[in-house]
């Protein structure tokens, strides 16, 4: 009897310390997200919301082949994100970990941080700039003298309103997304570990692949699912690097939300969308602790 | 051999990383309208029309208000947070921290969308009070990453001691535990401060019909005789950022130091 | 020093965390004045102890008395006692005069005042001067200093020291041991040590609580636990000693007739034989109360002859693994390597000199 009470003191003075932010994600985060599920069962009257429950709007949804495009869409684009991110971060999380001194490593994380902070939009805007059919890549290419007829490219390029250029465009945002957990993961390695490796009769490359690379995976899952699905979600990109002409999901969500005020058709494509992505992510964790000892 | 070479690769993507940023302060001194080379001079004319903007120092008055009101609520929410996850053992702790710290992870607009229909159902008028609840919501887990290092890295003995040393709980928390944390919390306001006043998706959403910063400069993106002067404003944006983080990581090194504690890590 | 009052009373304290029995009934009285030490290894609950006193760890049965009063209801900054915590816990944003001031904020005394009880109390630390040093940039050595000031400047009626050398480099710990002494010698107060280190201990304390396993399996003077420890478990934490297998054949009023491997058959007296059983019968005695002959040299005792099997050399001692008689296991002694004095081979043949009254009977 009295052995419990300490634990369960400890417990109380917990739950009484974590109590007002618990509250707070419970109103403002966990409330919405149960609402937004509850009216993607209703029906949308004129101005007004029907609760009668339905499954009409994910009928609709899954039957409309614009949907259907731009989910498969939004996925195309998050998946060449997180690939392209993750892949080229990889590279930059293991050279600050092996190879920067311990006394630089704050100073190159806050290098690789500081444009995570700055303005969103007009980072995104710049990307349209530097892409643009007289950008800075085009005029680029047109002062060295390697652009116009008969040279090396005959047409300036056209990079806006395509995949890739979202793709680019968000990788650049998630960057540090995916720099810190691996980073973090491969920081945790026993740097014993790889002299152990060598010790035994490998090479630094195989070290790295049966020693670093699966122990350092718990950071790339991390990174993968950080990128992933925040990136499904992304609203300007599409909007100003795609023209308004390769609408990801979360324009759509905008349109039914705000210009065409349907809040249970807006409200099933948001469940639709972060249901198919959590499938999807935790498909892939399923794998990853299937095929990669280490893993976590 | 191998280092130099990631070395190379790892400036390369310093510049991918910081292209847009060393272009902005081209174009914001450029004389020219069109967004594009050649270049055509200086001028400090997009700054001269930045400031003469009268709905633009409205939106920077907003920012200024929500970016004030939510990193002050969210530093408090993940003080609270960040105290009970380092100090006390409690069931449910992982699932509680999970919600706590989802919107790391849940898109913005699902936050914005969601926020948008309880706060329309329940009848209240969207205003820059709204934004500020779901800035702090989403700069909340932010805080806590911070603060939880900054608490974490408390020697538990420090307040026992202090204890023993005739203090309360309470005096203890004002003579020891803050005085240590508070580098912790000024870099979680300021952390707090430039998420917010970076946010767009749910300032769109939420805000009515205010204006802030971001959606002032996304309705104005559209207009191709604006661009130079979102330039000039997002150069000052930029350089304030820098300016505010600079002081972050000031202030979050010279609390370890106080700690005694070596630096293992940046921010996250 | 029987005569003091007491200053700390343990009546029968439990303590469980969950399921697992940290404290399993432990009484024990602490005199005034006392320099009293918990040891045993680590787990065995000596810290856990150590913190009912203080306040930090409350007890699930039992009551702790200090100075006669029960503690039950006593948060511990009520408690008359200060602690020099293991970390030191000093207050790395404060300076050292803050630092040592700290307790002192309540204290009715001018600012004046109170600085100089500081100069005071650092001089008796030895950090006079260090007061307007930054906390964070001290050594280790000076850093337990300020936390001995801190707590000091209090007057607790008793001071709690958690392993107060364990981060210290062997010199250094050496030299605060000596320092601790004086100035429990000096001030008259109290003091409770936490320690794993025997050696630690006995040089230090007046009486020593070893503890396993969350009881207290012995409560003596250090000569007393060092010369008759209450069980092998005592006996082998404490310093090293040999056991021989033995059988007793004979029990009568003036001793008990004891046949030891190797040694053969001897009387030992009732006041040689442990207080605990731990099941097996067996002689144990300490690896000096044994002596290698030399060539020639005579001994007033007992003697017995040997093979050299193993040499240890360590500069002043030399360890010498002994087999007797053709016993069962070799025997561990030592001795000082007195000038003139030669070291035998391995496999030499030796003499050796020993006393029945050495040897203690543990069954």
């Amino acid at each position: 009897m009295a052995t419990y009470t300490a634990a369960r003191r400890e417990a109380k003075q917990g739950y009484v310390m974590i109590a007002p932010t618990l509250i707070y994600a419970l109103v403002l985060l966990a409330a919405p997200l149960l609402t937004i599920l509850a009216f993607s069962f209703f029906k949308d009257g004129y101005l007004t919301v029907i609760r009668e429950v339905t499954l009409a709007n994910y009928i609709a949804v899954w039957t409309d082949p614009i949907f259907r495009a731009i989910l498969l869409r939004s996925l195309c684009v998050a998946v060449m994100v997180t690939a392209l991110t993750v892949g080229t971060a990889y590279p930059i999380a293991y050279f600050l970990s092996f190879g920067v001194s311990p006394g630089k490593k704050s100073f190159w994380l806050f290098l690789i941080t500081i444009p995570f902070w700055t303005s969103y939009l007009v980072r995104v805007f710049l990307w349209k700039v530097i892409m643009g059919y007289n950008g800075v890549i085009n005029s680029g290419f047109e002062m060295l003298g390697l652009m116009g007829d008969g040279r090396l490219f005959e047409d300036p390029f056209r990079m806006l309103s395509t995949m890739p250029a979202i793709a680019v465009t968000l990788a650049h945002c998630y960057a540090p997304f995916a720099i810190l957990p691996i980073f973090v993961a491969l920081e945790k390695i026993d740097r014993s570990l790889h002299e152990a490796g060598r010790d035994l009769g490998e090479s630094r490359w195989t070290t790295f692949l049966r020693v670093t690379l699966p122990l350092s995976m718990p950071g790339v899952v991390a990174a993968v699912l950080v990128v992933f699905i925040p990136v499904i979600g992304d609203y300007v990109t599409p909007e100003l690097i795609g023209g308004g002409k390769l609408p990801m999901v979360a324009n759509m969500i905008q349109a039914q939300m705000l210009p065409l005020d349907n809040k249970p058709m807006g409200s099933a494509i948001a469940v639709s969308a972060m249901v198919t992505v959590t499938v999807i992510a935790l498909i892939f964790v399923g794998l990853v602790r299937i095929f990669v000892k280490g893993a976590k | 051999m191998k280092v130099s070479g990631l070395k190379c690769y790892a400036y390369l993507y310093l510049l991918f990383l910081y292209a847009p940023i060393l272009l902005l302060p081209i174009f914001a001194f450029n004389d020219g309208t069109v967004i594009a080379f050649p270049l055509k001079g200086v001028t400090f004319e997009w700054f001269g029309q930045m400031w003469e903007n009268e709905t633009l120092r409205r939106a920077l008055t907003n920012s200024l208000i929500i970016g004030t009101s939510s990193a002050v609520l969210a530093t408090i929410l993940g003080l609270f947070a960040a105290r009970a996850t380092t100090r006390y053992r409690f069931p449910g702790k992982g699932p509680i921290t999970a919600l706590i710290m989802l919107p790391l992870v849940l898109p913005e607009i699902m936050v914005g969308s969601s926020l948008l229909i309880v706060l329309l159902g329940l009848g209240v008028d969207l205003s820059i009070v709204t934004v500020i609840l779901g800035h702090a919501l989403i700069a909340t887990p932010f805080c806590i990453a911070l603060l939880s290092t900054a608490l974490g890295s408390l020697d538990r003995s420090l307040e026992e001691a202090a204890l023993d040393l005739g203090e309360t709980k309470w005096s203890t928390f004002w003579l020891v535990i803050l005085p240590l944390v508070m580098p912790g919390i000024i870099s979680s306001l300021l952390i707090g401060f430039v998420i917010s006043m970076d946010e767009f998706i749910i300032a769109f959403f939420l805000a009515g019909n205010e204006p802030t910063l971001p959606t002032y400069i996304f309705s104005q993106l559209r207009f191709p005789k604006a661009i130079p002067m979102i330039m000039a404003l997002g150069t000052c944006l930029v350089v304030l950022s820098v300016v505010l983080l600079t002081i972050a990581e000031y202030f979050r090194r010279s609390g370890l130091a106080r700690a005694g504690l070596k630096d293992t890590g940046g921010f996250l | 020093m029987s005569d003091r009052k007491p200053m700390i009373e343990f009546n029968d304290i439990q303590k469980f965390y969950g399921e697992y029995h940290a404290l399993r009934g432990i009484t024990a009285t602490i005199r005034e004045g006392e320099f009293f030490s918990l040891l045993g290894p680590s787990g065995c609950g000596k810290t856990t102890l150590l913190r009912t006193i203080a306040g930090f760890e409350d007890i699930s049965s039992g009551a702790v008395l200090i100075d006669g009063h029960d503690m039950a209801q006593v948060p511990p900054n009520k408690r008359s006692t200060n602690m020099v915590f293991q970390s030191y816990a000093i207050f790395p944003h404060l300076t050292v005069a803050q630092n040592v001031t700290f307790g002192l904020r309540r204290d009715p005394r001018t600012k004046a005042e109170k600085a100089g009880l500081v100069e005071d109390m650092l001089g008796k630390v030895g950090l006079a001067g260090y007061g307007k040093r930054a906390a964070h940039a001290l050594s280790g050595g000076q850093r337990q200093r300020v936390a001995l000031a801190r707590a000091l400047i209090l007057k607790p009626k008793v001071l709690l020291l958690d392993e107060p050398m364990s981060a210290l480099d062997r010199k250094i710990r050496e030299q605060m041991q000596v320092e601790l002494i004086k100035l429990q010698r000096d001030l008259g107060i109290t003091f409770v040590l936490v320690t794993h280190d025997q050696e630690e201990a006995l040089v230090m304390s007046d009486r020593i609580a070893v503890m396993f396993e969350g009881e207290i399996a012995q409560l003596d003077d250090p000569e007393t636990l060092y010369r008759k420890p209450a069980s092998r478990r005592v006996a082998e934490f404490i310093g090293a000693m040999n056991f021989l297998d033995a059988e007793v054949i004979g029990q009568a009023d003036d001793g008990i007739t004891v046949v030891v491997d190797g040694l053969g058959q001897v009387v030992l007296s009732h006041s040689q034989v442990s207080t605990a059983h731990d099941g097996t019968v067996a002689v144990g005695f300490r690896p000096e109360t044994m002596t290698i002959l030399q060539d020639g040299q005579t001994s007033d005792g007992l003697e017995t002859l040997g093979v050299i099997e193993e040499v240890v050399y360590y500069g002043d001692m030399t360890y010498y693994d002994v087999r007797l008689n053709n016993g069962k296991r070799s025997v561990r002694i030592s001795m000082r390597n007195l000038f003139g004095r030669t070291i035998p081979d391995i496999g030499a043949n030796v003499r050796v000199a020993w006393s029945p009254g050495a040897l203690i009977l543990f069954q």
